[in-house]
């Protein structure tokens, strides 16, 4: 005779359980960490460059980046000063909390303050797998267009924070910032909201007190 | 996409049951999969096939119950769905103060079995 059983259980339930144990780690050694989401191009490595560089004398760093291959990106953030790991995720789209419990085991925590993650380009599957880390900060360019929020609302609804990078684009690309505010408002009403350009380095001080008034040196 | 790490977790999750339950056989699955997901169902059931070959779960047919993305307007209160998943302010009063209250599960909520 078939019989129904109930089960109602979260499908990433294993990786929820995984990064719950991150997080526990991470606080006890006392680091602060960020899950830094976006597409390609959008410049997660570049603000990770700018922010090691400009915290590493208040904070001690480390990134780790994600990426399908290459050390690039770890390459880059070791060079503006953190203790960098890359993880490749061998063509897996999203870093899930498996991945980063192994790259975690490779830093000894209780020497850092600060953490940042890169996760793999991609503007959908990151959302679904939580890492464990204290803020999920997503980051939005102007070349991308102001039709994201509508389009990824996956992505939006959840995170923490917001950076609009590359406003030094602005004057040359048709970008309606009330329509991309718009949508983020109705996803993720109140959002935290950093407009910045890592290349002319404005407005980066106001992400950068965020980080200074979230995390404890 | 990740269908194929989703569809791992599926099978674990209903094994998992199914053993704990001595099933010979599972026949069904119940998924419940909001529409602001991002899951591709016959991708799903592509992996599905291949993965739970061998298993109990072998020939177990995959259902998708997709939750419609629901919103609450803050401001009136109304109660609203997204037709096709793209946005859209409240239709009563025209306000975008709103929150999402369906539309992000993701649960295997049942399992027909064989004992
Ligand atoms: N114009 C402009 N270009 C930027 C800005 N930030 C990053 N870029 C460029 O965008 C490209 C991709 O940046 P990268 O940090 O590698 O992006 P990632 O793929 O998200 O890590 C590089 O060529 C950067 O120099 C910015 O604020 N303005
Ligand atoms: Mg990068
Ligand atoms: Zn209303």
């Amino acid at each position: 005779m078939p019989k129904r059983i109930p089960v109602v259980e979260k499908i990433l339930s294993a990786n929820d359980r995984i990064a719950q144990e991150n997080r526990a780690r991470l606080d006890e050694a006392g680091v602060f960490s960020i899950n830094l989401m976006a597409s390609p191009g959008a410049g997660k490595t570049s603000l990770i460059e700018h922010t090691v560089q400009r915290l590493a004398r208040q904070f001690r760093l480390a990134a780790i980046d994600g990426d399908i291959a290459t050390s690039i990106d770890a390459d880059r953030a070791a060079a503006a000063g953190a203790t960098a790991i890359q993880i490749n995720t061998g063509g897996q789209c999203h870093l899930d909390a498996v991945m980063l419990r192994d790259a975690l085991k490779q830093l000894d925590l209780i020497e850092f303050d600060l953490l940042l993650v890169e996760n793999v380009g991609n503007l959908v599957c990151p959302a679904d797998f939580e890492l464990g880390t204290h803020k999920n900060v997503l980051i939005a360019s102007i070349p991308e267009g102001d039709d994201k929020p509508y389009k990824y609302p996956g992505m939006y609804k959840d995170v923490d924070a917001l950076i609009v990078n590359k406003i030094d684009l602005l004057p040359y690309i048709a970008f309606d910032m009330d329509y991309f505010r718009r949508g983020v408002e109705l996803l993720n009403p109140g959002l935290v909201t950093f407009p910045i350009s890592c290349r002319t380095t404005e407005g980066l001080d106001e992400w950068l007190d965020w980080i200074k008034t979230n995390a404890r040196p | 996409m990740h269908e194929l790490a989703i569809t791992q977790q599926i099978l674990g999750i209903a094994l998992k049951h199914g053993q704990s339950v001595k099933a010979k056989k599972i026949t069904d699955l119940y998924l419940v999969i909001g529409q602001l997901s991002s899951v591709v169902d016959d991708s799903v059931q592509f992996y599905w096939d291949m993965i739970s070959e061998g298993t109990i779960c072998q020939g177990a047919k995959l259902h998708f119950d997709r939750i419609p993305a629901s919103l609450e307007c803050r401001h009136c209160g109304e109660i609203y769905t997204l037709e096709d998943g793209t946005l859209t302010p409240c239709p009563r009063c025209d306000s975008i103060n709103v929150n999402v209250i369906t539309g992000k599960e993701f649960r295997l909520e049942s399992l027909e079995v064989e004992e």
